[in-house]
């Protein structure tokens, strides 16, 4: 693990050179404890795959101040302490009609159609980051046999709700937005909510399963296509 | 009420803090400083919500009685066709028609009116990103016709900036960085080619970033996974041209950074024309620390005058 300066009021923890669940899971408890101990200076906390980027409030201390902070929220952070990550399900509608790149990942790894959708809906996936856009959550690792290399050319319109695939990430997006993912279908559950609180229904650390419904219940759900 | 919006005018308060877990970018005036003296200058409080007009153009009529400011670049102001003073708070009424030109000096400026617009927040912030469609009115900018509601609130006497104590804008900046992130991996020739080259702005620049073009720097990192942003962080594309981000900017990106501009400096950096100049220069984090201090102590020690 190592501490670097990142700018003026703000320093990065990497904890390792690869994203993996145990990695993940370090984080989360970076993430629980500097929420706590750090809360009298602490303005943003970015998780993502390996690092943690820590904003703090310059008003309050300077940088040498922070990382003694910093470095006491991290002492002995590799025991294995349990995360609070929840497990989510997410609903997702698979077909042909919902996901117009399932045949091209199917194609791919000389698998069929149906074999993408139990594959992809076996998994259980951490949210490795939240970025790119409010409420656009990484989840790592899908199964090699279903990964996919971004679009060459980035559709202009993928729909909300859309359930995706880049190399070996997926996502759902949360609102309609250009995007280079491969489709495979569409989720009725609203990723970003600004109404709602809490307005994500994952975050950061959480594990998520998708669960395979028909068009009836995605259309009961709420889903649109 | 808006007549004009002008070309890009944005209701902004300081910004939206503690959301980016949610994958919220922190918006908020580019320009910290002009916007902190529009606020000051009408006794508001610091955060109250104001416009940044980006390059002018902005047109209101006015419906209630209450006092404006304009900081930030300069432009044109008119009120009912007179010219009026920048830096300096106006009384105005019902029916009076307030006019900005276009910028001549500096590219974002910033009216403030008594008691500020009185905007919902939203994650804690008025903060308008047109990306995420979050703040503001309905997440975007000013249209033609929009209301911006504020409360009637008259002045017992107006304020003005001493010339000398308004920042100046320029064609050239020098911009400060606090190196950090994956500094140690850039060759020192080629971190010494970013500090002593010269860049110029272009017209790929928004609140997003500023792309920069001059000198390619290259980075011996070919992938890596993508962390954490901070405002000012520069970041080195495979294309070796620098992009300064922004407060509109993405909250995590996977290209290597060689350190980031203090915020004093940014705020000169969003002043700038495409086609303007800049250079970079190294400072330590503590002195980075100190010259947020000193500004500061500035800030608060500098009284505006009565007029």
């Amino acid at each position: 693990m190592r501490v670097e300066i990142a700018g003026q009021d703000a320093l990065i923890v990497y904890f390792a050179e690869q994203a993996s669940a145990a990695v993940s899971a370090q984080i989360q408890r970076a993430v629980t404890r500097i929420n706590s101990q750090m809360a009298g200076i602490l303005v943003d906390l970015v998780p993502s795959y390996a690092s943690l980027l820590v904003i703090y409030n310059i008003d309050q201390c300077d940088h040498f101040e922070a990382r003694r902070q910093l470095g006491e929220a991290l002492r002995d952070i590799d025991t294995t302490e349990a995360v609070g990550g929840e497990l989510v399900t997410l609903p997702v509608y698979y077909s042909l009609e919902s996901g117009p790149d399932l045949e091209i990942i199917a194609e791919r790894g000389k698998i069929s159609v149906d074999d993408v959708i139990e594959i992809h809906s076996g998994g259980e996936y951490r949210v490795y980051a939240i970025g790119f856009a409010p409420g656009f959550a990484y989840l790592g690792e899908v199964d090699e046999r279903i990964a996919a290399p971004r679009l060459a050319t980035p559709r202009q319109k993928v729909p909300r709700g859309a359930v995706a695939i880049a190399d070996r990430q997926t996502a759902v997006y949360p609102a309609q937005s250009p995007g280079g993912w491969n489709l495979i279908g569409l989720c009725p559950t609203r990723m970003f909510d600004p109404e709602k609180q809490p307005s994500m229904p994952v975050q950061v650390g959480d594990r998520i399963r998708f669960e395979a419904i028909e068009r009836d219940k995605f259309l009961s759900l709420g889903g649109e296509l | 009420m808006v007549k004009q919006p002008g070309l890009l005018t944005l209701i902004q308060d300081r910004g939206r803090f503690g959301a980016h877990n949610l994958g919220l970018t922190n918006g908020g005036p580019l320009d910290a400083q002009a916007f902190a003296w529009a606020n000051r200058l009408l006794g508001n409080s610091a955060n109250a919500s104001a416009l940044e007009i980006s390059f002018g153009g902005l047109s209101l009529e006015c419906g209630i009685d209450t006092a404006i400011v304009v900081t930030g670049a300069e432009l044109p102001i008119k009120v009912n066709g007179e010219t009026i003073a920048g830096w300096q708070t106006h009384p105005v009424k019902p029916g009076d028609f307030i006019e900005l030109g276009y910028t001549t000096r500096g590219t974002r400026a910033y009216l403030a009116v008594a008691g500020g617009f009185a905007i919902p927040a939203s994650f804690g912030s008025s903060a308008t990103v047109v990306r995420e469609k979050i703040g503001g009115l309905n997440g975007d900018k000013l249209q033609e016709n929009d209301q911006l509601p504020c409360a009637s609130q008259t002045l017992q006497q107006n304020y003005y900036l001493a010339d000398d104590d308004r920042p100046q804008y320029a064609e050239r900046a020098i911009l400060r960085v606090v190196p950090g992130y994956q500094q140690s991996t850039f060759d020192p020739v080629e971190r010494h080619r970013f500090f002593s080259s010269q860049y110029r702005v272009t017209d790929r620049s928004d609140r997003m970033g500023f792309r920069l073009e001059g000198k390619a720097i290259k980075s011996d990192i070919n992938s890596m996974l993508s962390e954490g942003i901070c405002h000012g962080a520069v970041q080195i594309p495979a294309d070796g041209q620098p992009i300064v981000l922004m407060n509109d900017r993405q909250t995590i990106g996977g290209y290597p950074k060689i350190g980031s501009v203090i915020a004093l400096d940014t705020a000169k950096l969003a002043q700038l024309n495409p086609g303007s100049t800049i250079s970079f220069e190294p400072i330590s984090a503590e002195y980075a620390h100190n010259l947020h201090w000193l500004a500061k102590s500035r800030f608060d020690r500098t009284q505006p005058l009565k007029c």
